[in-house]
């Protein structure tokens, strides 16, 4: 009898506990503000970089977008660069065509219409998972680019549309060369998007949304309306891109087919990974993170950039899978862990016969490696080391043997650290 | 209607090299991915390595063309291998995100380092004489390459088709395709049976890779450009079915060519619309399971 009492009571603490989580939960901290403030600040301390700032808090919205349907209702795209696109040739055509240079209520109506467009593509093609939704993501973004394509007498192709022009802002501020009303516009319209996406999150309607990521049959099974539902949310994502398109139109004063590029729909999912997703902060960070290594880097060297962004992702997935925000948290436990527990425990190393092994089977792969460089080199006659070493088959065989060398030399730091166990563990 | 009927045969035999060199590049992708159900964006990126291989092979080497697509091919399999072993190994239980996020940054850090050895200019192979000018085949001529091209296809398709329905691994790798659980319960190794596909499928990826050269000419981006087109294959043929790829090359390799020739402005717009109608109506493509 006393064991089911001690139960019940145990999961009576585990509802109590769960109720204020959900009472919690969506209340305000003060370490929501800190992003804000440093966007603030940031307009203070660089005001020579308003225009790159520009971008990226449209690129954080755009990310936010994608982080609502990709990290709360678990829609894997590579199409979204699609309502931006949208969005964006909207308040162009809209101010060419039209002659509707009003800026806010040209905001709307690029949001409007990409939630339209969202809607009905997202009835089309939402009915399916996986690879088959990959593609038609796919599929309808690129319809739409080439679609623009076939009519570029309106759409101005490739080429684009140049020098459109913008009322001032609620008929006032004029625009300036250094974007500064530019970029409080473009914070106040991501401080709106960003309170709508934390509502929706925090939602009843946003639980269904994590309920059908995690388990589809589920949600079906207790009567959830899964496909309005996802409807329902890409077409508020869809909005949400679009608004961010008519931004990108209205503070370049430009647009071009290429906002529809796979390369944006595979940027901005970028973005939101390495930030994490299916947390609200995660495409503020992520932006960030990508856009000012982009511009650090590919002023060096775009090759030396596109390199340095697919390491990234490699080693995101591989160790970081939550992203920098994850990495933030896990780096938190670690230290209330060690702070609970007092002073760590001596740790030693132990050999194991399966690290040779790895260490062997990582120095085959850093010798195929270095082969394939060494090969590489040989044939162009150029890069590095050409000038040191001269006989092809000599240059082949260091590049093997160094390949090897390093090859196993990163297993081998790589073992040091993860094969350390705590005398703690071992005696346990 | 003679001109009528010369245009239509050009489509024709273009559209059928075209679907060739996507059939030889996407068979490989289609079997992996209906294996294991993992998604590799960096197919592509094995595809371009190939091409390169063979550029270096023929150009700095003074190895003929058809000896270096056979090099080049053992060596991508063989390298895809140890790729397969070390790093896709440990996404097969992952999500469809990571497998997308891990292969795409392979095929962007693949793209940069062909790009530092190689430049971004399109290269070119010498092409052996006998494949050059054109040939005759009665009542009118046609390029040597795109002949050599489709024949090369036929053979493959006769030789893959025998292995997969013929063969003991054949049978296998379509009990593996059907049910993963019970082929591995009856003592298939599919762990085993997937390296080996990984492996051959790569190869045949780099042959296609070494073939597109004389037909795109070949950058670094091949590795991305063409990979939405081996992915559309793979989809709208359905995963792991050969008959299916087959299928799907040929409806897309000869529908792009005919729009090509007859509408030049729409670009690719006739691709994706076939493939999100074939997708709409049959979402698992022309052959696959649901």
């Amino acid at each position: 009898m006393s064991d089911t009492k001690s139960h019940d009571v145990a999961e009576l603490d585990m509802r109590e506990r769960a109720a204020d989580f959900l009472v919690s939960r969506h209340t305000f901290r003060w370490t929501e503000a800190l992003p804000w403030l440093i966007a603030i600040a940031c307009f203070f301390l660089f005001p020579n970089r308003m225009t790159f700032g520009n971008q990226l808090l449209i690129m954080v919205m755009f990310a936010l977008s994608l982080d609502l349907i990709m990290g709360y209702a678990g829609i894997v795209t590579l199409g979204h660069a699609a309502f931006f696109g949208v969005g964006a040739y909207t308040v162009a055509l809209a101010s060419l065509q039209l002659g509707w240079t009003e800026p806010v209520s040209g905001l709307v109506a690029g949001g409007v219409m990409a939630g339209i467009f969202g809607a009905v593509v997202g009835w089309f093609i939402l009915r399916y998972r996986g690879l088959t939704l990959l593609m038609l993501t796919i599929a309808f973004g690129a319809m739409l680019q080439e679609s623009g394509n076939l009519r570029s007498d309106i759409t101005g192709g490739y080429d684009g549309l140049p020098g459109l022009m913008f009322d001032p802002l609620f008929g006032y501020f004029q625009y300036d060369l250094y974007g500064h009303t530019n970029y409080w516009y473009v914070l106040g319209v991501l401080a709106i998007m960003f309170y709508i996406v934390r509502r929706i999150v925090y939602s009843p309607f946003g639980q269904t949304l994590t309920g059908i990521r995690e388990n589809v049959r589920r949600m079906h099974a207790i009567g959830s309306p899964v496909h309005r539902r996802l409807v329902t949310v890409y077409a508020i994502s869809a909005a949400i891109a679009g608004v961010a398109g008519a931004l990108f139109t209205q503070t370049n004063a430009y647009v071009t087919l290429t906002v529809f590029d796979f390369d944006n729909s595979a940027k901005v999912l970028v973005m939101l990974i390495l930030g994490g997703t299916g947390r609200l902060y995660g495409p503020f960070l992520g932006a960030a993170v990508y856009m000012i290594l982009e511009d650090y880097f590919s002023k060096l060297s775009p090759t030396f950039w596109q390199l340095g962004i697919g390491l990234l992702l490699v080693l995101a997935v591989l160790f970081a899978r939550r992203g920098v925000l994850g990495i933030a948290e896990d780096a938190g436990g670690w230290f209330a862990a060690i702070k609970s527990r007092g002073a760590s425990a001596p740790r030693r190393l132990v050999w194991k016969r399966e690290y040779w092994n790895a260490l062997g089977a990582s120095a085959l792969d850093g010798a195929i490696i270095g082969f394939i460089a060494g090969f590489a080199v040989n044939l162009n006659q150029a890069g590095f080391m050409t000038t040191y070493v001269t006989s092809m088959p000599a240059r082949a065989i260091l590049f093997t043997l160094a390949g090897a060398a390093v090859g196993a030399g990163i297993n081998a730091v790589y073992l040091l650290i993860t094969s350390r166990t705590s005398v703690e563990e071992q005696t346990s | 209607m003679p001109h009528f009927a010369t245009i239509a045969v050009s489509i024709l035999f273009d559209g059928l090299a075209y679907a060739m060199f996507l059939f030889i590049t996407a068979v490989g992708l289609s079997v992996t991915m209906g294996l294991m159900g993992f998604v590799n964006l960096a197919h592509g990126a094995f595809a371009m390595a190939g091409g390169f291989i063979v550029v270096s092979l023929t150009r700095s080497y003074g190895i003929d063309f058809v000896p270096s697509l056979v090099i080049a091919s053992v060596l991508i399999g063989l390298i895809s291998a140890r790729f397969e072993r070390r790093l896709y190994r440990r996404l097969y239980k992952a999500t469809e995100l990571d497998q997308v996020l891990l292969t795409i940054g392979l095929a962007f850090m693949a793209i940069a380092i062909f790009t530092y050895f190689y430049g971004p200019i399109p290269k070119s192979v010498p092409l052996p004489e006998w494949l050059e000018g054109d040939v005759n085949l009665g009542f009118r001529s046609f390029p040597t390459y795109r002949a050599f091209l489709i024949a090369l296809g036929a053979v493959l398709i006769a030789v893959l088709w025998y292995g997969f329905e013929k063969t003991n691994i054949g049978a296998k790798i379509r009990a593996a395709v059907d049910n993963r659980q019970m082929a591995e319960s009856v003592g298939i190794n599919v762990d085993r049976l997937f390296t080996l596909t990984f492996a051959v499928g790569s190869g045949l990826a780099a042959l296609g890779g070494g073939l597109a050269i004389q037909l795109f000419g070949l950058t670094p981006s091949f590795a991305v450009l063409y990979l939405v087109l081996f992915l559309i294959v793979v989809a709208v043929g359905g995963l792991g079915s050969l008959k299916g790829t087959l299928l799907a090359a040929l409806v897309i390799g000869i529908i792009d060519t005919a729009g090509k020739y007859t509408f030049p402005v729409a670009g690719n717009l006739f691709i994706y619309a076939i493939t999100a109608i074939v997708l709409l109506y049959r979402p698992t493509g022309f052959f696959g399971r649901e």
